[in-house]
Formats: C-alpha cells, structure tokens, sequence
C-alpha cells in the first residue's frame, strides 16, 4: 500500500504512530505476547496457595485487591494468575502432544501408501464427525475425569486439522526434486521421511503448535466449566468461572468478569503470535 | 475415467457407511473401559440400602458379566431398532428424553444458527468491500477477538448484564419456574431462548464473517469485476451483481459444515443458562454416569453433524456446476 494517495485523514492517523514494517510489527507484537505468557507463569510460580481470609470476603476490585475477593476472601487477582498459569501450562502440553501426533499421522499418510493414507484421512473424518466438546467429553468420562482425563481428552483431539495440513505439505515435498534424487541413490523411505521431510515441517508445526494452543486452552476451560475434571481446589479458570455462577445473582460481577478477561488476553496474545508468524511465513499473504 | 468417477464415488459411499458405525463402536468401546462403576452410579442416593446380592442382580439385569463384544452387537442390535435403553438419571427411555430435549435444543441452535449466519455474512460483505478501512480492520479485529473468547465467558456476562442488572430477561432455565407446564406460553419460552441464541450467535459469527471477507476480496481482484468497475458499477450494485452469487455459496457451505462447533457451543451455553436441552442432558450425563443417555446424546450429535456436512456436500453439488461437472469427468 503507498501513502502516497491516501487521504489526510488516514496520514493523520498513520502519523500519530511510529511506522514500522511487517517484519518489525511481528516482531513487536511477539515480544510483547512473550513477555505477557511468561508474567504470567513467573506469577503461577511466584504466588503460592492463596489464603483464606474471611474478613476481607467479597470486597469488590479496589487497589488493594484489583479483581475483588470471592465469598471466602481469598484474592481473585492471584486465583486467576495461578489458574492461568495451570491453563498455560496443560493447553502448552496438549497442543505439543497433538502436534506430534498430526506429524506423525501426517508423514505416515503421505509416505506411507495408499491405504495408510485413506485410513487415516478415514481417522481425521471420524475425529471430525463427533462435536469437538463431545469428543472430549467422551475421553474425560473414560478415564474418569480428573487432571489427567481433561489434559488426555484435549490432547487427543486437536490434531485431524493439523495432520491435513501437514499431509498436503508431505504431499508436495514429495514430488521435489531433491527427494527423488535421494531415493534413487537408495535411501530408504524412513531414511528420506526423517531427513528430507521433517525438517522442512518443523515451521509448520511450530506454527501449529501457537495456533493449536488458542484452542486447547479454550476447551480445556470449556470443560473444567463444565465440571470434569480438576477438583474445585485447583485455581483452574474453568473452575473459577463455574463457582462464580452461584455468586453472580448476588451482583458479584468481578468473580466471573476479570478472570474471563484474562483468559481472553491470553488466548488472544497466543493467537497474535501464531498468526503473525504464518503470515510472514506464507510468501502470498506477506503483502496483505 | 468413468471408472475413477465410479470408484471415487464408491470410496464415498463406503466412508458415508463406515464413519457412523465406527463413531458408534469407538464411543461404546471407550465408554465400557470408563472406571465409573454404572451400577454405583446408578444405585448412587440409595447405596446404603442396597445390597451386594441386588447389585449382582442389577449387572445381572444390564448383561454387565458379558465379554464387551457382546454387549457391544447386544447393544447395536438394539440401537438399530431404535432402542437405546434407559435413562438412569431421568429414569425415563432413552429415546423419549433426547426427543424432548433435541426439540430445545433445535430452537437454540436453529435461532442462533440463522442469525449468526445472517450477521456473519454481512460483516464479511462489509468488510471484504471496504478492503484496508477503518470498518475492515474493526470488524477482523472483532472476530478474531471473539476466536478467542470463552464461550461460556460471556454467557456469565450477557447473564450478569441483562439478566441481572436490567433485569430484562429471566435467569435461566427453558420456562418459567412455579408454572405449569400447559400454561407456560409460547411468548414465555422465546424470553427464555434469546439471551443463550444471542450468546451463541455472537460467538458464530467470526468464521462466516472472515471466510466471506477473504472469498469477496479475491472476487474483487478478478479481471470480470474489473471490467464492471471500468464500466462504472460501483457499491452496493457491484456487489449485487457480481460479489454475491460467488460468495454466497462458500459461506452456505460453511454454515452447514459448522454444525460440529455449533453443538459445542450449545453446550456451554446451556449449561450457563441452565436451558433444559441436549447440552444440559449430555453434561449431566457424563458427569453422573448414565451411560445409555451419555451413548444416545453422543450418536444423536454425530448424527446431527454427519447430516451438516451431508447437506453441505449436497448444495455445493447442486447449486454450483462446475463441482458437478467435475465429477463426471
């Protein structure tokens, strides 16, 4: 886009800010969400078991406490870094196992022949046909809830998009040259896969890994909301949002309000990052 | 090649019929390796009083000592003539509880899908005419904020706003508490729908939104709408003749495919409007072990999204030629 035709309104407003390039507004924007993800697990790890207080129970935000008390006086600021922090660190171990395994399905269905591909694109299509909260619901129940239910159920369910991609991106790295030239020196499938391939998909999977998180990390408060798994001492959002319901006819808004907030600010800081990035990676979009 | 097209088609055909059995066999599978005991589950309130000898007859009564793999054809045979045994919870046929609660739940999801529909595609129209603006730039950042918001989140909010300062619609549940169920009106019911159907709707709007932005901006890079532009057409009248049968189709297709998160949705929403639908029934379900009802709501919801994307499949093949002609080739 020139500046040079726009009109003077827009310089105005261009004008206010520093300009920066692309290259430079990602790199920003990443610093910024990387400092943001890491306060947060600085402050999980920093705060420690939040006390109750009953004296000081159900003061709304003041300086003193920003995101108010809850009914047993207990410091809804630090509740909420606390179940941020957990939330960061079960949507960061789920979304890594489900990349690993779109890696995994995705080479193997396009290196492995065609019935191994049909089966799994067969796979991706039943992970598919089920409602996403319903498949990890079904998980949950399984294994009987707990911490250890919800964190398998949001792992095993967000790599069929993923393990696409990755297939297409297999798909096509196959046909290179240099890959036919490797086989035809005689090395072996697996040899050519590890080697030739899974390099050129680690940006790839990078990229999904900060893409994936957003959606880890919703469902797992999704389904802590809902009441499996983590029992109702651990500060999980999920959890502080289920026990603010009882409290929000009471007009106790900050319960629910500033915790929900966060979660959002940290769902969306991923989201930026993982979304910059694959941008500046897609050579068609660059110039958006 | 009328070969490859018959094989192809075969391909489809075979994927139509395995996919639901196995969403059927996978589900059952997981849920008979669940640790939940059905049994304690099911004698819950009254486990003092009930004896070792009357659980023995209980498992004995539900075929729990069979090898899985009969309970599973005992099970499948049974589904397929449209028994799906006994609610635990609701004490009531399996079959009649998702009936009612699936007519609740139609009316959420059908509001909220048609407006999330509607408003979606309008602000992708909005936007992807008015590339770079101002507008363009509010209405992607809005979607991609609301990627990114709980659901559920802000079902409290709209909760806490309208429900409990204004006050102008009730709590929750899907009719009024303390009334009859012959006198509760239709009006009664539409008060208690619109704050989870506007909830959902808000929530379904960014992906129709960004998907109709993308497709109309690349119709506008396209030489036809060029011409017309040389020949004058501009706004509103440009969009009409030019942007809206291309675009229309992908965001038709895309709504239908979306029935998967559409349920999602529905869930929490009921859940934090406590509307009595097949979201509310699955969680309870799930939470209070009746397995027969979980199994029934989890093969009615693959059933619900199989049909979207059946519908989806369809129109794209009806209404757009060149798919069809496609496939004969």
């Amino acid at each position: 886009m020139s500046d040079v035709s726009l009109p003077a309104g827009k310089e105005q407003y261009s004008g206010k800010l520093p300009k920066f390039n692309r290259r430079q507004q990602t790199l920003i924007t990443c610093v910024l969400a990387l400092l943001l993800l890491a306060g947060i697990a600085a402050g999980g790890l920093l705060i420690d078991k939040v006390s109750v207080n009953l004296e000081i129970r159900n003061l709304p935000p003041s300086l003193d406490h920003p995101f108010g008390t809850d009914w047993l006086g207990r410091d809804m600021f630090a509740r909420t870094i606390e179940g941020l922090a957990l939330s960061l660190g079960l949507g960061l171990t789920a979304a890594a196992a489900s990349v690993v395994i779109a890696l995994a399905l995705g080479l193997l269905a396009a290196t492995g022949g065609k019935v191994l591909d049909n089966f799994i694109s067969w796979l991706v299509d039943l992970f598919l046909g089920l409602p996403h909260l319903v498949t990890i619901i079904l998980i949950a129940f399984t294994l009987g809830g707990g911490f250890k239910g919800v964190l398998i159920g949001v792992a095993l369910t967000h790599w069929p998009s993923l393990t696409r991609v990755i297939r297409a991106e297999v798909m096509q790295l196959r046909s290179a040259d240099f890959v036919h030239v490797s086989r035809r020196f005689g090395r072996s499938r697996f040899w050519v896969a590890t080697r030739h391939i899974l390099p050129h998909l680690l940006p790839q999977a990078f990229v999904g890994l900060l893409l994936l998180f957003p959606h880890a990390i919703l469902h797992e408060a999704a389904v802590t909301f809902l009441g499996f798994g983590l029992s109702p001492h651990q500060p999980a959002i999920g959890i502080i949002l289920s026990e603010s319901m009882r409290y929000l006819s009471g007009g106790m808004w900050w319960l629910a309000f500033f915790p929900g907030l966060s979660l959002l600010l940290m769902v969306r800081a991923f989201d930026t990052v993982g979304d910059n990035l694959r941008q500046l990676m897609d050579p068609r979009s660059a110039h958006e | 090649m009328l070969g490859s097209a018959v094989k192809s088609l075969g391909w489809k055909i075979l994927r139509a019929i395995t996919l639901p059995i196995a969403v059927c066999v996978f589900s059952f599978l997981l849920i008979s390796h669940s640790p939940i005991d059905p049994i304690q589950a099911y004698v819950a309130a009254d486990s003092m009083l009930v004896g070792p000898e009357q659980r023995e007859r209980i498992a004995e009564y539900w075929g729990l000592h069979k090898p899985p793999l009969e309970r599973l054809v005992n099970w499948g045979s049974a589904v397929l003539q449209g028994d799906l045994g006994t609610s635990m919870i609701f004490r009531r046929p399996v079959v009649d509880v998702i009936k009612e609660r699936f007519l609740a739940s139609i009316a959420l999801m059908g509001a909220a899908w048609v407006l999330s529909g509607l408003f979606g595609f309008i602000l992708g129209v909005i936007a992807g005419m008015n590339q770079g603006s101002w507008l363009d730039r509010l209405i992607k950042w809005y979607c991609y904020t609301l990627a990114s918001t709980p659901s559920f989140w802000l079902g409290l909010i709209m909760l806490n706003v309208f429900a409990v300062w204004l006050a102008w619609f009730p709590v929750g549940l899907g009719v009024p508490a303390g009334v009859l169920q012959e006198e509760v009106t239709f009006y009664d019911r539409l008060r208690h729908l619109v704050l989870p159907a506007i909830t959902l709707s808000i929530l379904g709007v960014a992906n129709v939104a960004l998907h109709t932005r993308q497709k109309l901006i690349e119709v506008m890079a396209s030489d036809y709408v060029l011409f017309a532009k040389a020949r004058g057409e501009r706004g509103f009248l440009l969009f009409w003749r030019h942007g809206l049968r291309n675009i229309a189709l992908p965001a038709v297709t895309l709504q239908f495919a979306s029935f998967s998160e559409l349920f999602g949705g529905a869930v929490l929403a009921e859940r934090v409007f406590s509307y009595p639908g097949l979201g509310q029934a699955i969680v309870e379900a799930a939470l209070r072990g009746d397995v027969p009802l979980l199994l029934g709501i989890v093969i009615v919801s693959a059933l619900f999204v199989f049909t979207g994307n059946l519908i989806a499949d369809i129109i794209c093949r009806v209404v757009d030629p060149r798919i069809r002609e496609g496939e004969a080739v």
